[in-house]
C-alpha cells in the first residue's frame, strides 16, 4: 500500500518482530508474562538463535552444541518464542503458556526443548555458564557459551562471584550480554542501586567489554559471532536497550514488567507492533 | 471478602512504622510496596535491590543495634537462597528481624518450582529460636503482625500472593497457640494456611454428615509448636490427618508426626505435594486441586484409614 519504507527489513529485524508478536499474545493469556523484559531482549534473542548460536534444533543432545542460558529466566516468553521460531517445537504451542496441561511455564524448564537449565531466581545463570564453558574446554571441544543477565540481577552477589570466576578461569569462549534496560521490578536499577560505571565495573573485573545500542539485531550478531574479543578473557556485550520496546505505551516504563493484556490493550498492542515494523 | 495475605500484611505495617520509629521495612524489590507507600514510610522504607542474602545480613545488623526490620521476599528465596544468613546473622544471634515471606506454597502457581516454596516450613521450624506462622487469612496476618510487637526473636511469616478467602469466624489467633475450630472425639484433621484450613472445615462438615466426628485444628504456629492443644485432640482420636501446602516431610505433618510419636501414639497420615518438583503449570488454585490438597481427599483418607479392612 502507502508503505514508505525507508529500507527493507533484515531476516533478523524480522525474526525479532515475530518474537515480539508472540510474546505480546502471550501475555494477554490469562496468568499475563514479563512483557517489558521479555521485549527488551527480543533483539538479543533474534541474533542468539538466528546466527550466532551453532545449535540445531532436531539434536538437541548434540554435546558440540553452543550453550545458552537465560539467566533473566523471567523473560521465558520471550525464549519459548525464539525457541519456536527456530523449530524446536511448534509455534502454535505458544498459546498454551501458562495454561494447565502446557509444559510452558512462567520461567524456563527443561521439559521444554532447547531449554538448557531451568531459570528464575535470579543471580544463577552466570555461574551455570561458567561450568558449562569449563566442561566444554576440558571435552576439548570449541563450542561457545551465552548467558543473558538482566541489569537488576547484577544486583545478586552471586552474579560477581561468578565473574570473578569466569576471569581467573580464563573462559574466553564465554559470553554475556547484559539486556541494559535501565529498570527493573519496582523502577529504575540506578534509582535503586546505581550500576554505572557499568564497562569500567566489568572490565575491573578482568573481562573483555563492548558497551552497544541494544535494538539492531543485525549489529549484536556482527558483535556476538566475532568472539573472543581478547584473547583469555571472557566477553561481556553490555546492550541497551528499553523495556516494553515496541509497544510506545509501555516503554521505558517499569509497569510493563509483569503485564497481563487485557483484550484491548492486546489490541493496542498488536497494531503498535505492526506500525513500528512499518516505520523500520 | 477474599484477599492477599501479602496485602493485609503490608497494609497493617504502614500505622505500625508511625507508631513505632524502631520498625523499619527493608524490600528486595518485590512490587509489593508502591511509590505512594514509600513515601509514607519515609526513612522507615528502604529497597535494597535483588539480593536477598545481603538483605538479610542488612536486617540483622540493624536489628544488633535496636532496629525491628520487616524484610520483604518471596518464601523460595528466604529459605533457600539467603538461609544462610537467616540461620547464622539472624537466628544464632536470636535477632527480633521479621521475615515477611510471600508466595508461600503454590501460591507462585505458573512461575513454576523456582517460585514456588514447598520447603520452607521444614527449613524454618528447624532453626533454634525461630517462630514460623502461617496465617490462613487477611485477619490472622494482621494479628500476627500486631503480635510480632511483643516477640523477641526472629519471626518468619509465610504469605500468599493472590486473594484467597477467609475464614469462617473463628477465635482470633495467637502466635503459639493452635485454634481449634471445631471439636469431635474420632480423628484429627489439622492444617495451615488458606486452601487447607478450609479443606478441613469443609471436610469435617462431609464427615459429621455420616456420624463421624472431626477435630478442627489450624495449626497456624510450626514454632513453638503447641503439643499440648495437638495431644488433647489426638487422645481421644484414632486418627490424625494432617494437610498443608508443602512437600510431604517435614513441614506441618512431619511436627505432628514428631510430637505424637513422642507425646501421644497415634495414627497419622499426611497430605502434602507428593515428594517431587512440581511439573504441573496452572494457578495457585489449579495446583492445589491438581495435587488434590482439598475436602474430598481428606474424606478419602479418613474414610480408607478407618474401614474395617483397614483396621
Ligand atoms: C532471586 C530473585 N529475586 C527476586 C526475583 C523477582 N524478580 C523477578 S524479575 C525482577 C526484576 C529483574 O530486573 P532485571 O534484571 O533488570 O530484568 P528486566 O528489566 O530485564 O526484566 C525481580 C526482582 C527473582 N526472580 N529472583
Ligand atoms: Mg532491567
Amino acid at each position: 500500500m502507502t508503505s514508505t519504507r525507508a529500507r527493507r527489513q533484515s531476516t533478523l529485524e524480522l525474526v525479532a518482530a515475530r518474537i515480539r508478536a508472540h510474546v505480546v499474545d502471550m501475555c494477554a493469556g490469562p496468568e499475563g508474562g514479563h512483557l517489558g523484559g521479555a521485549l527488551s531482549s527480543a533483539d538479543i534473542l533474534a541474533a542468539l538463535y538466528f546466527s550466532v548460536l551453532n545449535v540445531d534444533p532436531q539434536r538437541t543432545d548434540d554435546p558440540d552444541r553452543d550453550r545458552f542460558v537465560l539467566s533473566k529466566g523471567h523473560a521465558a516468553v520471550g525464549l519459548y518464542a525464539a525457541l519456536a521460531e527456530r523449530g524446536y517445537f511448534p509455534v502454535e504451542e505458544l498459546t498454551t503458556y501458562g495454561r494447565p496441561g502446557s509444559r510452558l511455564m512462567g520461567h524456563p524448564v527443561r521439559a521444554v526443548p532447547g531449554v538448557e537449565l531451568p531459570t528464575g531466581s535470579l543471580g544463577h545463570g552466570l555461574a551455570l555458564g561458567c561450568g558449562f564453558a569449563l566442561a566444554h574446554r576440558y571435552a576439548g571441544r570449541d563450542a561457545r557459551t551465552f548467558v543473558l543477565l538482566g541489569d537488576g540481577e547484577l544486583q545478586e552477589g552471586s552474579v560477581w562471584e561468578a565473574a570473578i570466576a569466569a576471569a581467573s578461569l580464563r573462559l574466553e569462549r564465554l559470553t554475556v550480554i547484559v539486556d541494559r534496560n535501565g529498570l527493573q521490578l519496582t523502577g529504575a536499577t540506578d534509582g535503586i542501586a546505581p550500576l554505572e560505571p557499568l564497562a569500567d565495573r566489568w572490565r575491573s573485573f578482568g573481562w573483555a567489554v563492548r558497551d552497544v545500542a541494544g535494538h539492531d539485531p543485525d549489529e549484536l550478531a556482527r558483535h556476538l559471532d566475532a568472539g573472543p574479543w581478547e584473547p583469555g578473557r571472557p566477553s561481556v556485550l553490555i546492550a541497551r536497550t528499553v523495556k516494553g520496546r515496541g509497544l510506545p505505551f509501555l516503554e521505558g516504563r517499569s509497569s510493563s514488567h509483569y503485564v497481563t493484556l487485557s483484550p484491548r490493550n492486546h489490541a493496542r498492542a498488536v497494531r503498535a507492533l505492526r506500525t513500528t515494523e512499518d516505520a523500520g | 471478602m477474599s484477599r492477599a495475605t501479602r496485602e493485609a500484611y503490608r497494609d497493617s505495617l504502614l500505622p505500625l512504622l508511625h507508631r513505632h520509629p524502631e520498625l523499619i521495612c527493608l524490600d528486595s524489590d518485590t512490587g509489593l510496596f508502591n511509590a505512594a507507600y514509600a513515601e509514607e514510610a519515609g526513612e522507615q522504607y528502604l529497597n535494597l535491590g535483588i539480593a536477598e542474602h545481603n538483605l538479610m545480613g542488612i536486617a540483622a545488623g540493624l536489628a544488633a543495634c535496636g532496629r525491628v526490620p520487616f524484610v520483604n521476599t518471596m518464601a523460595a528465596f528466604a529459605a533457600s537462597r539467603a538461609l544462610e544468613a537467616i540461620k547464622i546473622d539472624i537466628a544464632y544471634n536470636r535477632l527480633p528481624v521479621r521475615i515477611m515471606a510471600t508466595h508461600g506454597g503454590l501460591a507462585a502457581g505458573h512461575l513454576g518450582p523456582t517460585h514456588q516454596a514447598l520447603e520452607d516450613l521444614a527449613v524454618m521450624r528447624v532453626l533454634p529460636g525461630m517462630t514460623v506462622v502461617v496465617p490462613a487469612d487477611a485477619a490472622a496476618t494482621e494479628a500476627f503482625v500486631e503480635q510480632s510487637l511483643g516477640l523477641g526473636g526472629p519471626l518468619y511469616v509465610r504469605l500468599g500472593r493472590k486473594p484467597t478467602p477467609p475464614l469462617p469466624l473463628a477465635p482470633a489467633p495467637v502466635i503459639g497457640r493452635a485454634q481449634t475450630l471445631r471439636q469431635g472425639g474420632d480423628v484429627v484433621l489439622a492444617g495451615c494456611g488458606p486452601y487447607p484450613v478450609l479443606a478441613c472445615l469443609a471436610a469435617a462438615d462431609a464427615l459429621a454428615g455420616e456420624g463421624i466426628e472431626a477435630t478442627v485444628l489450624n495449626m497456624h504456629t510450626l514454632r513453638p509448636f503447641d503439643t499440648e492443644t495437638l495431644v488433647a485432640a489426638a487422645r481421644p482420636a484414632s486418627l490424625v490427618v494432617t494437610i498443608e501446602e508443602h512437600w510431604c516431610h517435614g513441614g506441618l505433618g512431619g511436627a505432628v508426626a514428631e510430637t505424637l510419636a513422642e507425646a501421644a501414639p497415634t495414627r497419622v497420615l499426611r497430605l502434602g505435594v507428593p515428594d517431587q518438583f512440581v511439573t504441573e503449570v496452572g494457578n495457585h488454585e489449579h495446583l492445589v486441586a491438581h495435587y488434590d490438597l482439598t475436602a474430598e481427599r481428606l474424606v478419602r483418607t479418613v474414610h480408607s484409614a478407618l474401614s474395617p479392612a483397614a483396621r
